[in-house]
Parts: C-alpha cells; sequence; structure tokens
C-alpha cells in the first residue's frame, strides 16, 4: 500500500497543479473598484493571458484521456501494491522469465518509437511516411501482443501454472491487464489509421495520432516496470514497501 | 434543430463582452424514436434511464431488507426463510444499495442531468461513451440478477465478499452466485467508468463563459469531487474482483491460504485474505463519500434555495469538499480495526477518520448558519433537506465513537454499527435523493409533484426511519451482534430486545411500503400537477434559465448562456427580485463575485 501512497502523491501535485492555474485561489472581490466580470481569470477552460505559457486549451479528448490513463495508473498501482504484500508469503517462488519477453519488449519500444516518429511526420503532414509509420506501429504492437501469449504457453508448458504458485498466478494476471489495456489501444490505434487513409481533417488526425502516442509510451512505461517486477528487480523495493507496512 | 439554432451567443457589442469561448459540441442528432429515447446520447436521457434503472434495482433491495427484518423479528415463523435465504437477502440488500442504487442514481442520474445544465454546456464532452456507460450499467445489473436464476442464487457472503468463506462450499451462492457478483460488479466499474470520465472532462473543459471554478453550484463541485474520488477508488474494487474471480475459477491463491475444507485438504497456500480486505476498504470507505459528496452539493444548493438566502461560506464548502474527497482516501483502515493490523495503523487511521469530522462539521455548521434568520420556506425538498441534516449529524456523531479503535473493537460486530452506516450513508443520501426529485422535477417534466402528498411521504419516511434505527443503536450497546441468522437464547440479552426487534420490523415495513406514496405521486403529477413553468422555485442557477421546459436537445436553445456570478445570489438588497439569476447582467454597482 505504499505504492498507493505514491500514487497519490503524484495525483495529488496534478490537482494542486490544475487548481492553482484555474485561479481558485485568487481573492478577485479585494481588488478595489475591479468592474472586470469576465475579464482576466475569469474567462473559462482557458488560463489566464497573464500565466502566458499555457496558451489555448488542450481539447477535451487529451483532457480526457488524461483522466483515463490516471484511472488507468491506479488499477496497476494497486496490481502492484498487491503483489509486493503477496510476495512476503514463505510459499512464494518466482517463475523463470521466459526469453521471449526480451523480445518482445524490443517491440514495444520500436512500436512506442514509430508511434513518436509518426506524431512528428503528422506534424509535418508527411502522408507517406506518416501511413507507413502507423502501420509498423500497429504490427509491432501485434507482435508483442503474439508474443506475450507464446511466454504464456511457455511456462505452461514447462509446468508453472497459475493454481501453482501466486507468482506464476501474478505473472499472468499482470501480463493479462497489460495486455488487454494495449488491445484498448489498438482499436483507437486502427481507428487513427482509418482516418489516415479518409483524412479530411488534418487537425483531428494530428490529435488521434498525438493521443495513441501519449497512450503508447504510458503502455511502454508500465511495461517495463512489469518487467522489472517480473524479473525481481524491485524485490528490494517491495520489501521496504512491507517493512513500511508492518 | 438545426445547426443555426445550436450557435454560441454573440452578444458582444450588448455588455462589451465578447462571444462564448466555448468550442462547439458535435451533436448527435437522432433520427428515429429509438435514437431519441433508446439509445439516446442526450445526457438528461441517460439520467433518466440511470435513475429508473437504479430506482427499479433499489426496490429489489427494498424487498431483501424487508426479508431481513422478518426473519430478525419473528425468527422460525416463515417456513420459506431458511438461513441462505437470509445471507443471501443481506447481501444483496447491501451491494445493490451502496453500488447499484446510491452510485447510480446521485452519479448516473443527478451527475448526468445536473452537470451540463448547471455549467452552461450543450451536453456532456463524449456523448457517445456517455450512452454506453449507460448500456454497461444496465447489463451489469442484468448479470447481478441473473445470480437469483442460477443454481444455488445470488451470494450469500455479505456485501464485503470477504475471502476464503465468499469462494468456499457450504457458503450460499458459491457456485454461481459469486461468479455473476464479481463480473457484475467488474462491468459496472467498466461503465462508471466511461460515466466517470464525462463527468470530470465535461466540468474541467465544457464550462460556459463566466463560470469559474468558484462560481459554480455546490451541488457541482460535490458530484465533480465524487466522480474523481470514484475514479480513483473504484479499481480498488476492480483489482480485487479479478483476483478473486482467478482465486475462484482457476484456483490460483491470491486470497486463499491453505485450508481444509469437508476434511479434503484444498490446493490453495499461503494466500492472504488480509489483502483482499484492503483493496476492498479501498473502494469501501471513499465509497461513502462518493455517495455523500454528491449529495452535501445538492442539500447546499436546496436549502439555499428554499431559504432564500446565499450559502454561508461558499468558499469554505468547496474546500470542505475537496479537504473530505482527499482525507476519505486515506481511512480505509478503520473497516479493519478488528483484523489484527500493527497498532500503530490503528492509531494512523483513527486520526486521519477523525480528522474527517473537521471539514464535515464545518459544513453542517455552515449549513445551520444559512438557515439562521433565513426566510425558510417549508417545501417538500426543503422538508427533505433539512431531514438530512438531522440524519447525517446523527449518524456521523457515531462515526466519532466507532472511528476510536478501542470503542469500535467491542462495537464492531453488534448492531450500532449497522445503525451507525444506514443512518450516514443510507438514510441521509436517500433524503437528499428524495429532495432532490421533488427539487428538480417540475424541471424534468414542466409540472410540479403534489405538496400534500410529498408532505406526508416526507413525515413517514423521517419518522419511520428514525424508529427504524435509532432503536438499533440501544440494541447494538446490548450487544445484539449483527449478521447473526438466529439468536437463539443470549443470557446477557434481556427479553425487551426482542420485542424492540418486532417495532423495528413494523417501522420498517411501514416506511417501506410509504414509499408507495412517492410513486404515485411522481406518476400521477406526469400528467396531473400543476404546471410549473421554468423556474417556479425563483432559483438563481442555470438549469432554471432554460428556454423550453424541459429543456430540449443541446439545453439552451440558440445562445449559451453568459455568467456574471456565483450561484447564491438571494435577497441581494437593490436588487428587483429576491434572487438574480446567474447569467443575469451585472446590476449597476454591483461588486463582482
Amino acid at each position: 500500500m505504499s505504492v498507493m501512497g505514491l500514487f497519490f502523491l503524484f495525483i495529488a501535485s496534478i490537482v494542486v497543479l490544475w487548481l492553482a492555474r484555474e485561479g481558485v485561489m485568487s481573492a478577485n472581490w479585494l481588488e478595489e473598484g475591479s468592474a472586470n466580470w469576465l475579464e482576466e481569470g475569469e474567462s473559462v477552460g482557458v488560463a489566464k493571458a497573464s500565466s502566458g505559457s499555457v496558451g489555448a486549451p488542450p481539447p477535451a479528448a487529451k483532457v480526457g484521456l488524461g483522466v483515463f490513463l490516471a484511472v488507468a495508473l491506479c488499477v496497476f498501482s494497486l496490481l502492484t501494491a498487491a503483489f509486493f504484500m503477496r510476495m512476503g508469503s514463505p510459499d512464494w517462488q518466482s517463475p523463470p522469465l521466459p526469453r521471449i519477453l526480451w523480445l518482445n519488449t524490443a517491440f514495444l519500444i520500436a512500436s512506442s518509437i514509430a508511434l513518436q516518429w509518426a506524431y512528428f511526420a503528422a506534424e509535418l503532414d508527411d502522408e507517406a511516411r506518416l501511413r507507413l509509420l502507423l502501420k509498423i506501429a500497429a504490427a509491432t504492437s501485434g507482435c508483442f501482443l503474439l508474443g506475450q501469449l507464446w511466454a504464456w504457453k511457455d511456462l505452461i508448458a514447462e509446468g508453472y501454472y497459475a493454481a501453482s504458485n501466486a507468482a506464476n498466478a501474478f505473472f499472468f494476471l499482470l501480463t493479462a491487464i497489460h495486455g488487454l489495456h494495449l488491445l484498448g489501444g489498438l482499436v483507437a490505434l486502427a481507428r487513427t489509421i482509418d482516418k489516415a487513409w479518409r483524412a479530411v481533417d488534418r487537425a483531428a488526425l494530428q490529435t488521434s495520432v498525438e493521443l495513441c502516442t501519449i497512450y503508447w509510451h504510458f503502455v511502454l512505461a508500465i511495461w517495463l516496470v512489469i518487467l522489472a517486477m517480473l524479473a525481481g528487480e524491485m524485490n528490494a523495493f517491495g520489501a521496504l514497501c512491507r517493512q513500511v507496512l508492518s | 434543430m438545426t445547426d443555426a439554432t445550436l450557435s454560441d451567443a454573440t452578444v458582444a457589442g450588448e455588455h462589451g463582452v465578447p462571444p462564448a469561448e466555448v468550442p462547439e459540441l458535435d451533436l448527435y442528432h437522432p433520427h428515429s424514436w429509438l435514437g431519441k429515447y433508446v439509445f439516446s446520447q442526450d445526457a438528461k436521457y441517460i439520467a433518466i434511464q440511470y435513475g429508473g434503472t437504479a430506482t427499479a434495482v433499489g426496490l429489489l433491495g427494498l424487498v431483501m431488507s424487508w426479508i431481513i427484518r422478518l426473519q430478525l423479528a419473528f425468527p422460525g415463523s416463515f417456513s420459506w426463510l431458511d438461513a441462505n435465504l437470509y445471507y443471501q437477502a443481506v447481501t444483496m440488500h447491501g451491494m445493490i444499495m451502496v453500488v447499484y442504487l446510491l452510485t447510480a442514481v446521485l452519479l448516473g442520474g443527478f451527475g448526468n442531468y445536473l452537470i451540463p445544465l448547471m455549467v452552461g454546456a450543450r451536453d456532456m464532452v463524449f456523448p457517445f461513451v456517455n450512452m454506453l456507460s449507460y448500456w454497461v450499467f444496465l447489463l451489469a445489473v442484468i448479470v447481478l440478477l441473473a445470480s437469483y436464476f442460477v443454481p444455488g442464487g445470488p451470494t450469500g457472503a455479505g456485501w464485503t465478499l470477504y475471502p476464503p468463506q465468499a469462494i468456499m462450499t457450504g457458503t450460499p451462492g458459491h457456485d454461481g452466485g459469486i461468479i455473476l457478483m464479481l463480473i457484475s460488479l467488474a462491468l459496472f466499474i467498466v461503465g462508471f467508468t466511461m460515466g466517470g470520465l464525462n463527468y470530470v472532462v465535461t466540468v474541467l473543459q465544457a464550462r460556459t463563459r463566466g463560470m469559474t471554478l468558484m462560481r459554480m453550484p455546490l451541488t457541482v463541485w460535490g458530484i465533480f469531487a465524487a466522480a474523481v474520488l470514484a475514479l480513483l477508488a473504484f479499481p480498488g474494487l476492480l483489482v480485487a474482483a479479478i483476483m478473486m474471480l482467478f482465486d475462484r475459477l482457476l484456483g490460483t491463491s491470491f486470497f486463499m491460504p491453505a485450508m481444509v475444507e469437508f476434511g479434503e485438504l484444498k490446493n490453495t497456500v499461503g494466500g492472504s485474505p488480509i489483502l483482499f480486505q484492503h483493496l476492498f476498504w479501498f473502494f469501501g470507505h471513499p465509497e461513502v463519500y462518493i455517495v455523500a459528496l454528491p449529495a452535501f452539493g445538492i442539500v447546499s444548493d436546496i436549502i439555499a434555495t428554499h431559504a432564500r438566502k446565499n450559502i454561508f461560506g461558499y468558499r469554505m464548502m468547496v474546500w470542505a469538499i475537496i479537504a473530505i474527497g482527499v482525507l476519505s482516501l486515506i481511512v480505509w483502515g478503520h473497516h479493519m480495526y478488528v483484523s489484527g493490523m500493527n497498532p500503530w495503523f490503528g492509531f494512523f487511521f483513527a486520526v486521519t477518520t477523525l480528522a474527517i469530522a473537521v471539514p464535515t462539521a464545518l459544513k453542517v455548521y455552515n449549513w445551520v448558519l444559512t438557515l439562521w434568520r433565513a426566510d425558510i420556506h417549508f417545501t417538500t425538498p426543503m422538508l427533505f433537506a433539512l431531514g438530512f441534516l438531522v440524519t447525517f449529524t446523527n449518524g456521523g456523531l457515531t462515526g466519532l465513537y466507532l472511528g476510536n479503535v478501542i470503542v469500535d473493537v467491542p462495537l464492531s460486530a453488534t448492531m450500532f454499527v449497522v445503525a451507525h452506516f444506514h443512518m450516514v450513508m443510507g438514510v441521509a443520501p436517500i433524503m437528499v435523493i428524495l429532495g432532490a426529485i421533488y427539487h428538480w422535477y417540475p424541471k424534468m417534466t414542466g409540472r410540479m409533484m403534489d405538496e400534500r402528498l410529498g408532505k406526508i411521504h416526507f413525515w413517514i419516511t423521517f419518522l419511520g426511519a428514525y424508529a427504524v434505527f435509532f432503536p438499533m443503536h440501544y440494541l447494538g450497546i446490548l450487544g445484539v451482534p449483527r449478521r447473526f441468522y438466529e439468536l437463539g437464547e443470549i443470557s446477557w440479552l434481556p427479553p425487551s430486545a426482542a420485542t424492540l426487534n418486532v417495532f423495528i420490523t413494523v417501522a420498517a415495513l411501514t416506511v417501506g411500503a410509504a414509499q408507495a406514496i412517492f410513486f404515485f405521486n411522481v406518476f400521477w403529477s406526469l400528467r396531473h400537477g400543476k404546471p410549473s413553468g421554468s423556474n417556479p422555485w425563483r432559483a438563481t442557477t442555470l438549469e432554471w434559465q432554460t428556454a423550453e421546459t424541459p429543456p430540449g436537445h443541446g439545453n439552451f436553445g440558440r445562445e449559451l448562456p453568459i455568467v456574471y456570478r456565483w450561484a447564491y445570489a438571494y435577497s441581494v438588497p437593490g436588487a428587483p427580485e429576491d434572487f438574480l439569476p446567474q447569467n443575469a447582467p451585472p446590476l449597476k454597482g454591483e461588486h463582482a463575485t
């Protein structure tokens, strides 16, 4: 549950930043003679002109994605917390890491890079390159998912069933939920690819590509943490968390 | 409606104000009857769908409570009422009321109806996702109800679903019931997340021009904070449900320790039931405030409107909502005082729990101070709001007792706890929901509900609820345990305890049946209610200033309103009437708020 503490600190800092940006603290009624009914700090969804750098409000879809990723982060934080708490029990025996996971990781990194590149291409309006990169991203993500299934097959073939040890069960649980998360992203990516072929509205296409890019970086970051957990690289951190709790 | 009728306000010349800078929403225009009334993407229809479904399943929860009460008052009198049915009734009553009724009505119902109207938006920002949210919720309800028709019936594990007993043979509904319950909860959370995204992003992005955060009505603040809280808390339940499904279906041991069942060693080893409790209460405690915060907000608006006075300490009220939301995420351990945790943890959770009393008490004081020397109109919504004030304070005070480890440990397994949480999160939010329906019904239908029936309904509900739950505290202090199917002979319980149980049951049956008055009123007033006009309560908030009543698709007709002041400009000196709508142009010499 210490992991949840870290998660809350992160969310809290975002909330505080947002409240400050929206000018909740401003005591405008104290400013004598201010007849500005709708002036600075009063306009909506737009940052104060004085805070300059923020500029135009982000599109609703981007804010929506941010909120959704916060929820997803909450789910993964809770799974991590559960992983570390359960790990302390003496019956815990980590399964060996299927070697294909390294290849899968490479696929996911490639996919993330391809999307970042696609985002640049979308900004430059380089249509041919954008389409190619989107296809590469989708293909490498597909390879990642197939590779994860392969890893499951490997584990089961060697007798590491979900029921035989909680560590195995966590392996299947974490990879399954992460896989589902990526699968959801692939649906969005498919719609973006569809848009890239019929693109009439360039700005909408650019936003879609940008959102996919953010999503994929998130998926990759989560995967790297999960990989570290499964490889036992974070055991010391887990032990620390348990110590704090008991 | 054509596109031209949905353009934003362009009153630049009139008040020296540029047009509303709200991006035009891509409103979906339904072409068929099905698209308009069934698969509607209009938040107002979705709200009514949410509310109707939740109320229907809530009536089932009410029947379940009757079964519980019949058994407690007359043990052994009904041959059909066996232990399995009793435990199933306890479980389903709890789960339905907390999740499928209260959460769904307050966020899915009032959230959908009021957020776009009150912040001056045309609709939610993602109308399609919003529609999907309702249909996934409906699916969750259907899966939940399906558990009545599988062999073994619904689960009887208690609404907390504690493992290992929730999935062991011998617990009612361990075959199909528990599986369907877990699937239904997971679906509910998926559906809620879709809705919650909408509530949060709409408040963040779609407010009309001039509607700053500190001009939002407290209803919107309450629902907004509750939605954020729910988005952060429900994942706890989701993770717990998925892991328990693994335990039940694949035989994993996330939560299952080494166990012997019917003389046979089970295959599980080392699992941690306490881990489940952490995950469950990580959701379970914020859930109390997911229900309470919208209620706080709604009650503030009802009190201010019907007392014709501005809410006392608006900013304090907002910060109290935020403080309660933040604190409620770090108090879940107070549900686990008896789980044998480290005493220091008990200390930590007791401190955070008691700390919540500060912002909460602040809100109660502010409500009372709003009423102080106000022009109180004892309308039905106002009566329910006052009823909430009393029941919530009562339930909150017993919460202070139970928040202390040393008091909680002996009381934890008694009826005192049942009385406490029913008072604070059962009766109090229901009072607000009923009051809010009486308050906003004219906007939803264009007709008033019958006041006389409303008052009869209020007094029976209010006094009846007290008759049910007030004596229950006494039973708890006597030591009457909760959860038990039958008490038998217990030496320390006087015979009067059984008599009191009969009294409570009679009151419970009466209050439940009296809700028929309310339903009659709702349906009768649809056709025969007095026409209400657009603003029968002479309220300031934007939903009362719409061109049409009930508001059409797009909410505000041709022009979005522009907001000039907060939502509580009642009895302003020098104003032509005793209220100034949020979108009325500034008066001469009026101070900006």
